[in-house]
Protein backbone atom coordinates (compact mmCIF):
# COMPACT_ATOMS: atom_id res chain seq x y z
CA UNK A 1 0.00 0.00 0.00
CA UNK A 2 1.20 3.50 -0.80
CA UNK A 3 1.93 5.72 2.15
CA UNK A 4 -0.45 8.65 2.56
CA UNK A 5 2.27 10.60 4.37
CA UNK A 6 5.94 10.02 3.73
CA UNK A 7 8.55 11.96 5.70
CA UNK A 8 12.17 11.96 4.56
CA UNK A 9 15.17 13.20 6.53
CA UNK A 10 13.10 15.91 8.20
CA UNK A 11 15.10 18.29 10.40
CA UNK A 12 13.90 21.52 11.96
CA UNK A 13 16.00 24.08 13.78
CA UNK A 14 14.41 27.03 15.56
CA UNK A 15 15.94 30.53 15.70
CA UNK A 16 18.91 29.78 13.45
CA UNK A 17 21.81 32.13 14.16
CA UNK A 18 20.72 33.38 17.59
CA UNK A 19 21.73 32.26 21.08
CA UNK A 20 18.34 30.50 21.23
CA UNK A 21 19.13 28.19 18.31
CA UNK A 22 17.63 24.79 18.97
CA UNK A 23 17.19 21.74 16.79
CA UNK A 24 13.75 20.37 17.63
CA UNK A 25 13.74 17.36 15.33
CA UNK A 26 16.65 15.51 13.70
CA UNK A 27 16.51 13.50 10.53
CA UNK A 28 13.04 11.98 10.89
CA UNK A 29 12.07 9.22 8.46
CA UNK A 30 8.61 7.72 8.78
CA UNK A 31 5.59 6.70 6.72
CA UNK A 32 1.90 6.57 7.56
CA UNK A 33 -0.57 4.40 5.65
CA UNK A 34 -4.23 4.93 4.78
CA UNK A 35 -6.63 3.97 7.56
CA UNK A 36 -3.99 3.63 10.27
CA UNK A 37 -4.59 4.82 13.80
CA UNK A 38 -1.21 5.84 15.14
CA UNK A 39 -0.51 7.13 18.62
CA UNK A 40 2.40 9.54 18.80
CA UNK A 41 4.00 9.54 22.21
CA UNK A 42 6.79 11.59 23.69
CA UNK A 43 7.83 13.70 26.60
CA UNK A 44 7.11 17.44 26.53
CA UNK A 45 9.73 18.99 24.26
CA UNK A 46 10.51 15.74 22.46
CA UNK A 47 9.68 17.37 19.13
CA UNK A 48 6.33 15.75 18.43
CA UNK A 49 4.42 19.03 18.10
CA UNK A 50 7.06 20.45 15.76
CA UNK A 51 6.85 17.26 13.73
CA UNK A 52 3.06 17.45 13.50
CA UNK A 53 3.13 21.02 12.27
CA UNK A 54 5.33 19.98 9.35
CA UNK A 55 2.76 17.42 8.23
CA UNK A 56 0.25 20.24 7.78
CA UNK A 57 2.73 22.59 6.11
CA UNK A 58 2.61 25.07 8.98
CA UNK A 59 6.33 24.88 9.62
CA UNK A 60 8.79 24.61 6.78
CA UNK A 61 11.61 22.14 7.33
CA UNK A 62 15.20 23.28 7.77
CA UNK A 63 16.02 20.26 5.62
CA UNK A 64 14.17 17.21 4.38
CA UNK A 65 10.83 16.68 2.66
CA UNK A 66 7.26 15.71 3.43
CA UNK A 67 5.12 13.97 0.83
CA UNK A 68 1.36 13.81 1.19
CA UNK A 69 -0.28 11.60 -1.43
CA UNK A 70 3.03 11.53 -3.24
CA UNK A 71 3.14 15.32 -3.55
CA UNK A 72 5.99 17.31 -1.99
CA UNK A 73 4.00 19.73 0.16
CA UNK A 74 6.72 22.37 0.24
CA UNK A 75 7.28 22.35 -3.52
CA UNK A 76 5.08 25.42 -4.07
CA UNK A 77 2.80 27.77 -2.15
CA UNK A 78 -0.25 26.13 -3.72
CA UNK A 79 0.92 22.70 -2.64
CA UNK A 80 1.39 23.93 0.92
CA UNK A 81 -2.08 25.43 0.94
CA UNK A 82 -3.65 22.33 -0.58
CA UNK A 83 -2.23 20.13 2.12
CA UNK A 84 -4.17 22.07 4.77
CA UNK A 85 -7.35 20.51 3.44
CA UNK A 86 -5.88 17.05 3.00
CA UNK A 87 -4.37 16.92 6.47
CA UNK A 88 -6.57 18.21 9.28
CA UNK A 89 -4.65 19.34 12.31
CA UNK A 90 -6.43 19.83 15.63
CA UNK A 91 -4.18 21.76 17.97
CA UNK A 92 -3.94 21.35 21.71
CA UNK A 93 -6.75 23.21 23.48
CA UNK A 94 -8.46 23.91 20.15
CA UNK A 95 -11.38 25.64 21.89
CA UNK A 96 -9.24 28.81 22.03
CA UNK A 97 -9.44 29.18 18.27
CA UNK A 98 -13.24 29.52 18.13
CA UNK A 99 -14.19 33.00 16.95
CA UNK A 100 -17.46 33.05 15.02
CA UNK A 101 -20.78 34.31 16.36
CA UNK A 102 -22.45 30.94 16.04
CA UNK A 103 -21.41 27.32 16.34
CA UNK A 104 -22.60 26.66 12.79
CA UNK A 105 -20.49 29.43 11.28
CA UNK A 106 -17.43 28.33 13.20
CA UNK A 107 -17.64 24.77 11.95
CA UNK A 108 -18.24 26.15 8.45
CA UNK A 109 -15.04 28.23 8.50
CA UNK A 110 -12.80 25.49 7.08
CA UNK A 111 -15.18 24.33 4.32
CA UNK A 112 -15.79 27.98 3.41
CA UNK A 113 -12.06 28.49 2.94
CA UNK A 114 -12.16 25.52 0.57
CA UNK A 115 -14.55 27.59 -1.57
CA UNK A 116 -17.27 24.94 -1.56
CA UNK A 117 -20.91 25.58 -2.48
CA UNK A 118 -23.38 26.55 0.26
CA UNK A 119 -25.15 23.21 -0.02
CA UNK A 120 -21.88 21.28 0.26
CA UNK A 121 -20.84 23.37 3.27
CA UNK A 122 -24.17 22.76 4.96
CA UNK A 123 -23.91 19.03 4.42
CA UNK A 124 -20.39 18.92 5.81
CA UNK A 125 -21.18 21.02 8.87
CA UNK A 126 -24.09 18.74 9.78
CA UNK A 127 -22.03 15.64 9.21
CA UNK A 128 -19.07 16.92 11.25
CA UNK A 129 -21.32 18.08 14.09
CA UNK A 130 -22.91 14.63 14.05
CA UNK A 131 -19.54 12.92 14.44
CA UNK A 132 -18.74 14.84 17.62
CA UNK A 133 -22.26 14.68 19.04
CA UNK A 134 -23.18 18.36 18.71
CA UNK A 135 -26.94 18.62 18.18
CA UNK A 136 -28.57 21.08 15.79
CA UNK A 137 -30.15 22.92 18.70
CA UNK A 138 -26.67 24.35 19.45
CA UNK A 139 -26.01 25.58 15.90
CA UNK A 140 -27.24 29.13 16.51
CA UNK A 141 -25.59 29.57 19.92
CA UNK A 142 -22.37 31.48 20.45
CA UNK A 143 -19.52 29.01 20.88
CA UNK A 144 -18.24 31.10 23.79
CA UNK A 145 -21.34 30.36 25.89
CA UNK A 146 -20.86 26.61 25.85
CA UNK A 147 -19.01 24.31 28.23
CA UNK A 148 -15.33 23.45 27.79
CA UNK A 149 -16.07 19.95 26.51
CA UNK A 150 -18.62 21.22 24.00
CA UNK A 151 -16.24 23.92 22.76
CA UNK A 152 -13.58 21.30 22.17
CA UNK A 153 -15.99 19.12 20.18
CA UNK A 154 -16.98 22.09 18.05
CA UNK A 155 -13.33 22.89 17.35
CA UNK A 156 -12.70 19.28 16.33
CA UNK A 157 -15.81 19.36 14.14
CA UNK A 158 -14.39 22.47 12.46
CA UNK A 159 -11.43 20.40 11.25
CA UNK A 160 -13.41 17.23 10.46
CA UNK A 161 -15.74 19.33 8.29
CA UNK A 162 -12.91 19.71 5.78
CA UNK A 163 -13.04 15.92 5.32
CA UNK A 164 -9.28 15.51 5.61
CA UNK A 165 -7.67 12.26 4.52
CA UNK A 166 -5.49 12.41 7.59
CA UNK A 167 -6.71 13.73 10.93
CA UNK A 168 -4.06 14.75 13.43
CA UNK A 169 -5.10 15.51 16.99
CA UNK A 170 -2.68 17.01 19.49
CA UNK A 171 -3.74 15.81 22.91
CA UNK A 172 -7.45 16.12 22.25
CA UNK A 173 -8.37 15.06 25.77
CA UNK A 174 -6.01 17.33 27.75
CA UNK A 175 -7.74 19.05 30.63
CA UNK A 176 -11.09 17.28 30.27
CA UNK A 177 -12.82 15.23 32.96
CA UNK A 178 -12.76 11.40 32.51
CA UNK A 179 -16.24 11.37 31.00
CA UNK A 180 -15.27 14.06 28.50
CA UNK A 181 -12.06 12.22 27.57
CA UNK A 182 -13.91 8.98 26.97
CA UNK A 183 -16.50 10.79 24.84
CA UNK A 184 -13.89 12.39 22.61
CA UNK A 185 -11.94 9.17 22.19
CA UNK A 186 -15.15 7.38 21.21
CA UNK A 187 -15.99 10.18 18.71
CA UNK A 188 -12.58 9.79 17.11
CA UNK A 189 -12.91 6.02 16.87
CA UNK A 190 -16.38 6.34 15.32
CA UNK A 191 -15.15 8.92 12.88
CA UNK A 192 -12.32 6.71 11.75
CA UNK A 193 -14.52 3.62 11.51
CA UNK A 194 -17.02 5.47 9.31
CA UNK A 195 -14.66 7.40 7.08
CA UNK A 196 -11.64 5.12 6.97
CA UNK A 197 -9.31 8.09 7.32
CA UNK A 198 -5.86 7.96 8.84
CA UNK A 199 -5.70 9.26 12.40
CA UNK A 200 -2.59 10.42 14.22
CA UNK A 201 -3.18 10.96 17.90
CA UNK A 202 -0.63 12.76 20.03
CA UNK A 203 -1.20 11.64 23.58
CA UNK A 204 0.35 11.46 27.00
CA UNK A 205 -1.99 8.72 28.10
CA UNK A 206 -0.31 5.37 27.61
CA UNK A 207 -3.55 3.65 28.49
CA UNK A 208 -5.36 5.38 25.62
CA UNK A 209 -2.49 4.59 23.28
CA UNK A 210 -2.47 0.92 24.29
CA UNK A 211 -6.23 0.63 24.03
CA UNK A 212 -6.99 2.22 20.69
CA UNK A 213 -3.87 2.54 18.52
CA UNK A 214 -2.64 -0.10 16.12
CA UNK A 215 0.78 1.46 15.95
CA UNK A 216 2.87 3.56 18.33
CA UNK A 217 5.53 6.07 17.39
CA UNK A 218 7.68 7.22 20.28
CA UNK A 219 9.60 10.50 20.10
CA UNK A 220 12.60 11.15 22.27
CA UNK A 221 14.91 14.16 22.06
CA UNK A 222 13.85 15.05 18.53
CA UNK A 223 14.18 11.56 17.08
CA UNK A 224 11.87 8.60 16.61
CA UNK A 225 13.03 6.21 19.30
CA UNK A 226 10.51 3.43 18.69
CA UNK A 227 7.96 2.63 16.03
CA UNK A 228 5.84 -0.50 16.20
CA UNK A 229 2.77 -2.25 17.51
CA UNK A 230 1.77 -1.60 21.13
CA UNK A 231 3.06 -5.09 21.91
CA UNK A 232 6.51 -4.31 20.54
CA UNK A 233 6.74 -0.91 22.14
CA UNK A 234 5.46 -1.85 25.59
CA UNK A 235 7.72 -4.87 25.74
CA UNK A 236 10.55 -2.31 25.97
CA UNK A 237 9.18 -0.86 29.18
CA UNK A 238 12.57 -0.05 30.79
CA UNK A 239 13.56 2.08 27.78
CA UNK A 240 10.26 3.95 27.96
CA UNK A 241 10.81 4.64 31.63
CA UNK A 242 14.32 5.89 30.87
CA UNK A 243 12.78 8.42 28.45
CA UNK A 244 10.55 9.68 31.25
CA UNK A 245 7.49 7.95 29.84
CA UNK A 246 5.05 5.66 31.58
CA UNK A 247 3.84 2.24 30.59
CA UNK A 248 0.11 1.51 30.67
CA UNK A 249 -1.14 0.70 34.17
CA UNK A 250 -2.13 -2.80 33.09
CA UNK A 251 1.38 -3.46 31.79
CA UNK A 252 2.86 -2.18 35.05
CA UNK A 253 0.60 -4.44 37.11
CA UNK A 254 1.38 -7.41 34.87
CA UNK A 255 5.08 -6.75 35.31
CA UNK A 256 4.70 -6.52 39.11
CA UNK A 257 2.80 -9.82 39.12
CA UNK A 258 5.51 -11.45 37.02
CA UNK A 259 8.13 -10.29 39.48
CA UNK A 260 6.14 -12.02 42.20
CA UNK A 261 6.28 -15.26 40.24
CA UNK A 262 2.98 -15.17 38.34
CA UNK A 263 3.28 -16.70 34.90
CA UNK A 264 1.61 -14.18 32.61
CA UNK A 265 1.94 -14.01 28.83
CA UNK A 266 4.17 -11.28 27.38
CA UNK A 267 1.58 -9.16 25.62
CA UNK A 268 -0.43 -7.65 28.46
CA UNK A 269 -1.00 -3.92 28.19
CA UNK A 270 -4.75 -3.31 28.22
CA UNK A 271 -7.27 -3.83 30.99
CA UNK A 272 -9.05 -6.53 28.96
CA UNK A 273 -5.85 -8.48 28.38
CA UNK A 274 -4.92 -8.21 32.04
CA UNK A 275 -8.29 -9.45 33.28
CA UNK A 276 -8.20 -12.29 30.78
CA UNK A 277 -4.65 -13.25 31.77
CA UNK A 278 -5.40 -13.16 35.49
CA UNK A 279 -8.64 -15.11 34.97
CA UNK A 280 -6.74 -17.74 32.98
CA UNK A 281 -4.15 -17.92 35.74
CA UNK A 282 -6.78 -18.45 38.43
CA UNK A 283 -8.51 -21.05 36.34
CA UNK A 284 -5.22 -22.83 35.88
CA UNK A 285 -4.55 -22.64 39.61
CA UNK A 286 -8.10 -23.89 40.36
CA UNK A 287 -7.63 -26.86 38.04
CA UNK A 288 -4.33 -27.67 39.65
CA UNK A 289 -5.75 -27.65 43.18
CA UNK B 1 7.84 34.30 12.18
CA UNK B 2 6.65 36.60 14.93
CA UNK B 3 9.06 34.97 17.34
CA UNK B 4 11.96 36.59 15.53
CA UNK B 5 11.08 40.08 16.73
CA UNK B 6 14.04 41.13 18.84
CA UNK B 7 12.97 44.60 19.92
CA UNK B 8 13.51 44.75 23.65
CA UNK B 9 14.59 41.15 23.88
CA UNK B 10 16.83 40.07 26.71
CA UNK B 11 19.84 37.87 25.99
CA UNK B 12 20.88 36.28 29.28
CA UNK B 13 24.58 36.41 30.05
CA UNK B 14 27.09 36.88 32.83
CA UNK B 15 29.35 39.73 31.74
CA UNK B 16 30.08 42.88 33.70
CA UNK B 17 27.51 44.69 31.54
CA UNK B 18 24.88 42.12 32.54
CA UNK B 19 25.82 42.32 36.22
CA UNK B 20 25.64 46.09 36.55
CA UNK B 21 22.75 47.40 38.62
CA UNK B 22 19.81 48.29 36.35
CA UNK B 23 19.76 51.79 37.86
CA UNK B 24 23.38 52.27 36.84
CA UNK B 25 22.61 51.10 33.34
CA UNK B 26 19.58 53.38 33.04
CA UNK B 27 21.61 56.39 34.17
CA UNK B 28 24.46 55.42 31.85
CA UNK B 29 22.14 55.17 28.88
CA UNK B 30 20.84 58.68 29.59
CA UNK B 31 24.43 59.91 29.94
CA UNK B 32 25.31 58.10 26.72
CA UNK B 33 22.46 59.76 24.82
CA UNK B 34 23.38 63.18 26.18
CA UNK B 35 27.04 62.64 25.25
CA UNK B 36 26.03 61.47 21.78
CA UNK B 37 24.11 64.69 21.16
CA UNK B 38 27.10 66.74 22.30
CA UNK B 39 29.30 65.21 19.63
CA UNK B 40 30.06 67.69 16.84
CA UNK B 41 32.89 66.48 14.68
CA UNK B 42 35.00 63.52 13.60
CA UNK B 43 37.00 63.18 16.79
CA UNK B 44 34.06 63.23 19.19
CA UNK B 45 32.09 60.83 16.99
CA UNK B 46 35.08 58.52 16.85
CA UNK B 47 35.25 58.60 20.64
CA UNK B 48 31.55 57.72 20.94
CA UNK B 49 31.96 54.95 18.40
CA UNK B 50 34.85 53.47 20.34
CA UNK B 51 32.94 53.62 23.62
CA UNK B 52 29.92 51.88 22.04
CA UNK B 53 32.07 49.25 20.35
CA UNK B 54 33.85 48.56 23.63
CA UNK B 55 30.54 48.10 25.49
CA UNK B 56 29.21 45.76 22.80
CA UNK B 57 32.44 43.77 22.88
CA UNK B 58 32.39 43.44 26.68
CA UNK B 59 28.70 42.47 26.73
CA UNK B 60 29.42 39.61 24.25
CA UNK B 61 26.23 40.45 22.38
CA UNK B 62 26.66 39.22 18.82
CA UNK B 63 26.96 41.86 16.15
CA UNK B 64 24.31 40.04 14.16
CA UNK B 65 21.73 40.54 16.93
CA UNK B 66 22.45 44.25 16.94
CA UNK B 67 22.20 44.51 13.18
CA UNK B 68 18.88 42.69 13.30
CA UNK B 69 17.68 45.24 15.85
CA UNK B 70 18.67 48.04 13.47
CA UNK B 71 16.76 46.51 10.58
CA UNK B 72 13.23 47.74 11.42
CA UNK B 73 14.60 51.30 11.72
CA UNK B 74 16.45 51.25 8.42
CA UNK B 75 13.88 53.61 6.85
CA UNK B 76 14.43 56.31 9.46
CA UNK B 77 18.18 55.91 9.16
CA UNK B 78 18.13 56.27 5.37
CA UNK B 79 15.68 59.19 5.51
CA UNK B 80 17.91 61.07 7.95
CA UNK B 81 20.92 60.41 5.78
CA UNK B 82 19.20 61.60 2.60
CA UNK B 83 17.75 64.75 4.20
CA UNK B 84 21.10 65.72 5.62
CA UNK B 85 22.81 64.97 2.35
CA UNK B 86 20.66 67.37 0.34
CA UNK B 87 19.80 70.08 2.83
CA UNK B 88 23.14 70.91 4.41
CA UNK B 89 24.67 74.20 3.28
CA UNK B 90 28.36 74.98 3.22
CA UNK B 91 31.48 73.34 1.85
CA UNK B 92 32.29 72.77 -1.80
CA UNK B 93 29.33 72.17 -4.09
CA UNK B 94 29.75 68.81 -5.80
CA UNK B 95 26.39 68.54 -7.52
CA UNK B 96 23.67 71.09 -8.18
CA UNK B 97 20.59 69.79 -9.95
CA UNK B 98 17.04 71.15 -9.60
CA UNK B 99 16.44 71.63 -5.83
CA UNK B 100 19.13 69.13 -4.88
CA UNK B 101 22.53 70.38 -3.88
CA UNK B 102 25.18 68.02 -2.62
CA UNK B 103 28.10 69.60 -0.82
CA UNK B 104 31.13 68.12 0.90
CA UNK B 105 29.67 69.38 4.16
CA UNK B 106 26.40 67.61 3.31
CA UNK B 107 28.15 64.28 2.80
CA UNK B 108 29.94 64.66 6.11
CA UNK B 109 26.76 65.66 7.98
CA UNK B 110 24.77 62.80 6.46
CA UNK B 111 27.44 60.30 7.42
CA UNK B 112 27.78 61.61 10.98
CA UNK B 113 24.00 61.75 11.49
CA UNK B 114 23.58 58.15 10.33
CA UNK B 115 26.38 57.12 12.68
CA UNK B 116 24.69 59.03 15.51
CA UNK B 117 21.35 57.30 15.03
CA UNK B 118 22.96 53.90 14.74
CA UNK B 119 24.98 54.45 17.91
CA UNK B 120 21.87 55.72 19.68
CA UNK B 121 19.93 52.60 18.81
CA UNK B 122 22.84 50.31 19.62
CA UNK B 123 23.33 51.97 23.01
CA UNK B 124 19.70 51.64 24.03
CA UNK B 125 19.49 48.10 22.68
CA UNK B 126 22.48 47.22 24.77
CA UNK B 127 20.39 48.12 27.81
CA UNK B 128 17.45 45.92 26.90
CA UNK B 129 19.66 43.12 25.55
CA UNK B 130 21.60 42.83 28.80
CA UNK B 131 18.95 43.66 31.42
CA UNK B 132 15.98 41.46 32.19
CA UNK B 133 12.69 43.34 31.87
CA UNK B 134 11.93 42.77 35.54
CA UNK B 135 15.25 44.29 36.65
CA UNK B 136 14.65 47.16 34.26
CA UNK B 137 11.24 48.10 35.62
CA UNK B 138 12.47 47.64 39.19
CA UNK B 139 15.33 50.02 38.48
CA UNK B 140 13.01 52.48 36.83
CA UNK B 141 10.60 52.38 39.75
CA UNK B 142 13.35 53.22 42.24
CA UNK B 143 14.78 55.94 40.03
CA UNK B 144 11.35 57.52 39.64
CA UNK B 145 10.52 57.20 43.34
CA UNK B 146 10.92 60.93 44.05
CA UNK B 147 7.94 61.55 41.74
CA UNK B 148 5.70 59.83 44.31
CA UNK B 149 5.81 63.08 46.24
CA UNK B 150 4.02 64.65 43.29
CA UNK B 151 1.37 61.90 43.54
CA UNK B 152 2.55 60.18 40.38
CA UNK B 153 1.54 56.49 40.74
CA UNK B 154 5.08 55.23 40.14
CA UNK B 155 4.58 51.76 41.60
CA UNK B 156 1.38 51.11 39.68
CA UNK B 157 2.99 52.30 36.48
CA UNK B 158 6.02 50.08 36.87
CA UNK B 159 3.83 47.13 37.85
CA UNK B 160 1.78 47.63 34.70
CA UNK B 161 4.93 47.94 32.67
CA UNK B 162 6.50 44.78 34.01
CA UNK B 163 3.25 42.90 33.47
CA UNK B 164 2.97 44.20 29.92
CA UNK B 165 6.58 43.18 29.25
CA UNK B 166 6.02 39.85 30.91
CA UNK B 167 3.06 39.12 28.66
CA UNK B 168 4.58 40.17 25.35
CA UNK B 169 6.18 36.76 24.74
CA UNK B 170 3.02 35.01 25.92
CA UNK B 171 0.94 37.11 23.58
CA UNK B 172 3.30 36.49 20.66
CA UNK B 173 3.24 32.78 21.34
CA UNK B 174 -0.55 32.82 21.58
CA UNK B 175 -0.82 34.78 18.33
CA UNK B 176 1.47 32.29 16.62
CA UNK B 177 -0.60 29.40 17.90
CA UNK B 178 -3.99 30.79 16.92
CA UNK B 179 -2.60 31.84 13.55
CA UNK B 180 -1.36 28.29 12.94
CA UNK B 181 -4.67 26.84 14.08
CA UNK B 182 -6.63 29.06 11.69
CA UNK B 183 -4.17 28.41 8.88
CA UNK B 184 -4.76 24.71 9.50
CA UNK B 185 -8.42 25.45 8.72
CA UNK B 186 -7.40 27.10 5.48
CA UNK B 187 -7.31 30.73 6.64
CA UNK B 188 -5.12 32.91 4.47
CA UNK B 189 -3.40 35.85 6.13
CA UNK B 190 -1.00 36.87 3.41
CA UNK B 191 -2.83 37.26 0.10
CA UNK B 192 -5.78 39.26 -1.15
CA UNK B 193 -6.68 42.95 -1.22
CA UNK B 194 -6.34 45.14 1.85
CA UNK B 195 -10.00 44.80 2.89
CA UNK B 196 -9.84 41.05 2.48
CA UNK B 197 -6.71 40.88 4.55
CA UNK B 198 -8.24 43.03 7.28
CA UNK B 199 -11.24 40.71 7.39
CA UNK B 200 -8.90 37.70 7.47
CA UNK B 201 -7.53 39.01 10.77
CA UNK B 202 -10.87 38.55 12.52
CA UNK B 203 -10.35 34.83 13.21
CA UNK B 204 -7.08 35.84 14.84
CA UNK B 205 -8.17 38.89 16.82
CA UNK B 206 -11.36 37.54 18.35
CA UNK B 207 -9.73 34.54 20.08
CA UNK B 208 -6.79 36.75 21.06
CA UNK B 209 -9.05 39.28 22.79
CA UNK B 210 -11.08 36.59 24.47
CA UNK B 211 -8.00 34.92 25.88
CA UNK B 212 -6.38 38.23 26.90
CA UNK B 213 -9.40 39.18 28.99
CA UNK B 214 -9.54 35.74 30.51
CA UNK B 215 -5.85 35.89 31.32
CA UNK B 216 -6.08 39.39 32.82
CA UNK B 217 -8.92 38.23 35.02
CA UNK B 218 -7.02 35.14 36.15
CA UNK B 219 -3.92 37.20 36.86
CA UNK B 220 -5.85 39.71 38.96
CA UNK B 221 -7.38 36.91 41.01
CA UNK B 222 -4.00 35.21 41.42
CA UNK B 223 -2.40 38.47 42.60
CA UNK B 224 -5.19 39.27 45.02
CA UNK B 225 -5.18 35.78 46.46
CA UNK B 226 -1.52 36.39 47.26
CA UNK B 227 -2.55 39.55 49.11
CA UNK B 228 -1.31 42.05 46.55
CA UNK B 229 -2.70 45.46 47.43
CA UNK B 230 -0.43 47.93 45.68
CA UNK B 231 3.08 49.08 46.49
CA UNK B 232 2.49 50.22 50.07
CA UNK B 233 4.90 48.40 52.37
CA UNK B 234 5.90 45.89 49.72
CA UNK B 235 9.41 44.46 50.02
CA UNK B 236 11.54 42.80 47.35
CA UNK B 237 13.04 39.36 47.17
CA UNK B 238 15.97 40.60 45.12
CA UNK B 239 16.71 44.02 46.58
CA UNK B 240 18.91 46.04 44.28
CA UNK B 241 22.19 47.23 45.65
CA UNK B 242 25.00 49.18 44.10
CA UNK B 243 28.40 47.45 44.02
CA UNK B 244 31.85 48.88 43.46
CA UNK B 245 31.59 48.16 39.73
CA UNK B 246 28.51 50.39 39.62
CA UNK B 247 30.41 53.28 41.17
CA UNK B 248 33.24 52.71 38.70
CA UNK B 249 30.85 52.53 35.78
CA UNK B 250 29.12 55.75 36.85
CA UNK B 251 32.51 57.46 37.17
CA UNK B 252 33.36 56.33 33.64
CA UNK B 253 30.02 57.74 32.51
CA UNK B 254 30.77 61.06 34.19
CA UNK B 255 34.22 61.13 32.56
CA UNK B 256 32.67 60.43 29.15
CA UNK B 257 30.13 63.20 29.59
CA UNK B 258 32.85 65.62 30.80
CA UNK B 259 35.07 64.72 27.88
CA UNK B 260 32.27 65.20 25.38
CA UNK B 261 31.37 68.59 26.89
CA UNK B 262 34.99 69.64 26.54
CA UNK B 263 35.13 68.44 22.92
CA UNK B 264 31.83 70.19 22.23
CA UNK B 265 33.23 73.47 23.53
CA UNK B 266 36.38 72.98 21.46
CA UNK B 267 34.25 72.02 18.49
CA UNK B 268 36.13 68.85 17.55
Amino acid sequence: MDAVIKVQNLTHTYSVGTPFEKTAIHDINVEFYPGELVAVIGHTGSGKSTFMQHLDGLLAPTSGTVFVDGQDIFASKEATRDVRFKVGLVFQYPEYQLFEETVYKDIAFGPKNMKLSEAEIDERVREAAGFVGIGEELFEKSPLELSGGQKRRIAIAGVIAMRPKVLILDEPTAGLDPGGCEGIIRNILDYRAQTGSTVLLVTHSMDDAARIAGRLVVFDAGRIAMDGTPEEVFSRAPELTAMGLDVPQSAAIAQALRERGARLPGAVYTLEQLTAAVAALRKGAGAGA
Amino acid sequence: MLKDITLGQYFPGDTIVHRLDPRTKLILVIVFIAALFLAVDWLSYAAMFLVTALCVKVSTIRLRSILRGLKPLIFIIILTGVLNLFYTKGGTVLLDWWTFTVTTEGIKRAFLMVVRIMLLITGTFLLTYTTSPIALTDGLEILLNPLKRLRVPVHEMSMMMSMALRFIPTLIEETDKIMSAQKARGADFSTGRLTERARALLPLLVPLFVSSFRRADELAVAMESRCYHGGEGRTRMNALHMARRDVLALLCGAALLGGMIAMNVLGI
